[in-house]
């Protein structure tokens, strides 16, 4: 019998856990002379008061729905992909090479073969750790994160010494032509005669992402390799019993989540920047392990967490501009959501499981 | 004394205060109500057994006497002196030992430092240990307890481990041992000086109470026997006024058939077999030979049981018979099916392929292997058969299809609760296995591969699926079972034959064997010709010192 009822399970408990997070983010706004109610107004308002504010906050979950889902389809298989911030920055280097050296007349055409690019330098850039987990036994984990460092020591390298245009005193590539640059939602809204978003570089890719939701769901859910890979993270003697191949599974599930780590650069370098600069992943590859957590590695609670971070981003960088709280006190709060929603998950969640036990037996009681 | 005089009324007051008596004890899990008011009185200097299905409540209820959970209401009395048990510190010092299922010792320890672990009498090793020796060299020589106090554990039989875990419990001076299923691991031959011990330490005044759900056990060595039933003491009687039927009768609720009725093999007398092995050998990754030159050969139409102490390579037998032999081994020989030749290792050899050559499996270790325990039943029913035509639809798999052939199979083999969307972790033992069993069977294999299809199933399921597994036989299937249940052995099986350290030691028929000749060949003991009905113990069982690992 499950412990408690499922939406208690999905819905209460994050936020429970973001709500403790909230109170301890406003003493400590108390404890440095601010005050937080003014500080959760400025956040509301700057990440959700105008649709400017939402076309960031949109940015951003974009970013994060993508790592996020790369976390999720490794975890189902029992890895845990901590490469999303290498991958999605490889994802970069390959839509800029597809960009920059293909002819792509038009952006509709630009798209899908960038996306292919970014999945397919995300995916290589996830198979040797797969490779080496599936047939040596060396931890994914460790390998991962090793491969974030490679990564952008690589990028540093490619932009610095060969992508940088001649004359350019800074390392990023050249302006991706204008043919290949996304519409922006806003210049979508325009299109039908209405106001949306000025300024902001939320664009399709937003689009994308939520349909990258509704196809992950169904590969893991409802496909037979999806059922392979959850019947391999429950467990792989059961997997090795039922004629699925351990090594198989394990590369094949971490090509999908670095190539979905890797689309990401659809967003963030092709969409909002249009050139590769460096370190343009900007923790997104991190903050995804926090949202597949929160999300309970569902993608319908990716989809929601990843909005919430994409709330925070934008809010913090609010915060930092409208009041005196500093920089590195948005970075507390980011970090205290993450401690509660992630780390700190099981505090809220056996006390509420207790909770929902007893009132079951005292219900039962009076029947 | 006066203490005789406040016993409660109705108890006759020349008696002795019971070792043990419980009053009224309750213990519940969130809604689970694990123990309900149970009574129980244990005289000093017997043997009692309690016996029950999977999830009685005989586990938690000596949990609470070692302490380990706190009842929610009820007494405990320790010979006549009502205590709380807070922890198993206060059990000890209450003279109550506990010898588990699965043994506490640490492995790479000696006897003596194993002994000595928890109850050193100070900073310095020396002392304790000598003076441990000596007690040992004295329990030895009373109780038969011998063992090589120097001899490090994991170079120790699983018997020889046992008794040290009961002479720990002596060292502690326990007046009372509990005994959770001691038998399990033992051969026949080493459950029996198992009982020469019990027995010996009970003529010595000490209390025993052995939980198992073997009913030979029971009434071979209790004194009395108490019955337990979904949390609640159904009967304490004598054993000597009870019957196994009438025990099994209370463990379950109901009537049960101990025997199963089947009617003599009819295999295709002069066709090929359906499985032939020949001189099948392994080679574990550390370069120890498991497997010694097995040859079967198995007909359609007739079960195949191998007996066998459990580690002595059937569970890798089973393994490589089903296309997924142990990591870093290395296999050789040959397996025919239908006459065809089966890969044994590298590219094709795997489950799916030996599924597709009609060989079924019903795995030894259904929680891990069988099911995956936090599937939904219904996802466990294309559980290895993800493939299956009839499962898919398109690009997807046909949920709604496999549902609906779930809520079949459970009806057809009356999984209960009849619930496929529960999670397969929240049925019990026999109704896991059932839904496996019903996986494997109804897939209508050639040859079905069966390890330990009642291992941790409740008396019930147990008759109900071996008869399920004769029918599939008189279907004209053929089936290899393993099992380390001789009774189980010789009541399925159309022949028998004894695994021992990677060899086959001989077959034998059901009806022209006994457990003793069995149990001998169990030991490595290949000269039966003579031995009679009740062998009891093989010289010495020094032989099972040797068993399986042998150096690289």
């Amino acid at each position: 019998m499950d412990k408690m009822p499922k939406w208690a399970d999905v819905i209460l408990t994050p936020l429970i856990s973001l709500v403790l997070a909230m109170a301890i983010s406003a003493l400590v706004i108390l404890a440095i002379g601010e005050s937080p109610v003014m500080a959760m107004k400025t956040m509301v308002e700057g990440a959700l008061g105008s649709s400017y504010g939402w076309g960031f906050t949109l940015y951003y979950a974009t970013n994060f729905i993508f790592t996020g889902l790369a976390v999720m389809v490794a975890y189902h298989a029992s890895l845990f992909n901590i490469g999303g911030e290498g991958q999605a920055a490889m994802g970069g280097l390959g839509v800029a090479l597809v960009l920059l050296y293909l002819p792509l007349p038009h952006w509709a055409i630009a798209l899908p073969v960038a996306m292919i690019g970014a999945a397919a330098f995300g995916a290589a850039w996830a198979f040797i750790p797969a490779y080496l987990q599936a047939k040596r036994g060396s931890h994914i984990v460790i390998t991962t994160i090793m491969f974030n460092f490679i990564a952008a020591a690589a990028l540093n390298y490619v932009l610095v010494n060969k992508l940088r245009p001649v004359g350019s005193m800074d390392p990023a590539s050249a302006r991706f032509p204008e043919s290949t640059h996304l519409p922006a939602l806003t210049d979508i809204f325009a299109g039908l005669g209405m106001e949306w978003g000025k300024n902001t570089p939320v664009n399709v890719t937003f689009l994308i992402a939520v349909l990258a939701c509704l196809l992950v769901w169904l590969l893991i859910w409802r496909t037979k390799l999806g059922y392979e890979i959850r019947v391999l993270g429950k467990s792989e003697p059961g997997a090795v019993y039922a004629g699925i191949s351990p090594v198989k599974i394990t590369v094949i599930a971490m090509l999908i989540s670095g190539g979905l780590a890797g689309l990401m650069a659809i967003n963030n370098v092709m969409g909002e920047s249009e050139r590769l600069v460096l370190n343009a992943v900007e923790g997104a590859g991190f903050i995804g392990i926090a949202v597949a957590l929160m999300g309970r590695n569902h993608p319908f609670g990716i989809l929601l967490a990843a909005l919430l971070f994409g709330f925070l981003y934008q809010g913090g960088g609010e915060l930092a501009l409208w009041t005196s709280i500093p920089r590195e006190l948005i970075v507390v709060i980011q970090a205290l959501v993450i401690l509660f929603t992630g780390a700190l998950d099981n505090m809220v969640r056996m006390p509420l499981e207790r909770l929902f036990l007893s009132m079951r037996r005292t219900n039962g009681g009076a029947k | 004394m006066t203490a005789a005089s406040d016993m409660m009324g109705g108890r006759s007051a020349t008696t002795a205060p019971a070792a043990i008596e419980l009053r009224g004890i309750s213990k519940a899990f969130g809604p689970v109500q694990a123990n309900r008011n149970i009574n129980l009185n244990v005289p000093k200097g017997t043997i009692h057994g309690i016996i029950g299905e999977n999830g009685a409540g005989k586990s938690t209820l000596m949990s609470i006497l070692y302490g380990f959970y706190k009842p929610d209401s009820g007494q405990v009395l320790v010979n006549g002196q009502p205590i709380s048990i807070a922890d198993s510190q206060t059990a000890i010092r209450a003279g109550i030992g506990m010898v588990f299922q699965h043994f506490k010792l640490v492995q790479n320890f000696t006897v003596l430092e194993n002994i000595i672990l928890g109850v050193e009498d100070g900073a310095l090793l020396r002392p304790s240990l000598s003076k441990a020796r000596g007690v040992l060299k004295q329990l030895a020589a009373e109780y038969q307890l011998n063992v090589d106090p120097d001899e490090v554990i994991e170079n120790l039989s699983v018997g020889h481990q046992q008794r040290v875990e009961i002479l720990k419990a002596l060292y502690r001076q326990a007046d009372i041992l509990i005994l959770d299923e001691p038998t399990g691991v033992l051969t026949p031959a080493e459950a029996d000086h198992l009982f020469r011990i019990l027995e010996g330490l009970r003529d010595e005044g000490k209390t025993i109470i052995l939980i198992t759900h073997k009913l030979r056990e029971i009434m071979d060595i209790t004194d009395d026997v108490s019955v337990m039933r979904r949390g609640e003491m159904v009967a304490s009687v004598k054993t000597s006024e009870t019957s196994p039927e009438h025990l099994a009768e209370l463990m379950v609720g109901r009537k049960v058939l101990l025997n199963v009725e089947k009617t003599p093999a009819a295999p295709a007398a002069p066709a090929a077999p359906v499985l032939e092995v020949r001189n099948l050998t392994m080679t574990d990754d550390e370069g120890v030979q498991r497997l010694r030159g097995i040859d079967l050969d198995i007909r359609a139409g007739e079960i195949l049981g191998i007996a066998g102490v459990s580690g002595n390579g059937q569970t890798m037998l089973l393994e490589i018979l089903g296309g997924y032999p142990p990591k870093g081994s290395k296999v050789a020989g040959e397996i025919r099916m239908n006459g065809q030749p089966l890969p044994i290792g590298g590219r094709g050899c795997d489950a799916a392929q030996r599924r597709r050559a009609g060989i079924g499996h019903i795995p030894e270790d259904r929680q891990v292997e069988g099911l995956i325990m936090d599937f939904a039943a219904w996802e466990n029913v294309a559980f290895g058969y993800q493939d299956a035509p009839e499962f898919t639809k398109g690009m997807l798999m046909d949920n709604a299809a496999i549902k609906a052939d779930a809520e079949a199979k459970m009806e057809r083999f009356d999984v209960r609760p009849r619930n496929a969307n529960l999670a397969a972790r929240n049925f019990s033992g026999g109704n896991q296995q059932k839904i496996v069993v019903a996986r494997e069977i109804e897939r209508n294999p050639d040859l079905l591969l069966i390890g330990q299809p009642t291992r941790g199933v409740d008396i019930g399921a147990i008759e109900f699926i071996h008869k399920r597994i004769i029918e599939l036989r008189d279907a004209g299937k053929a089936i290899l079972l393993v099992s380390v249940e001789l009774d189980e052995i010789l009541a399925l099986s159309d022949r028998i034959t004894v695994m021992f350290d990677g060899r086959i030691m001989g077959e034998r028929l059901p009806e022209n064997t006994t457990t003793g000749e069995l149990g001998l060949l169990m030991a490595g003991v290949t000269d039966t010709a003579h031995t009679p009905d009740d062998a009891g113990i093989p010289p010495e069982s020094a032989h099972v010192e040797t068993l399986p690992q042998e150096p690289a």
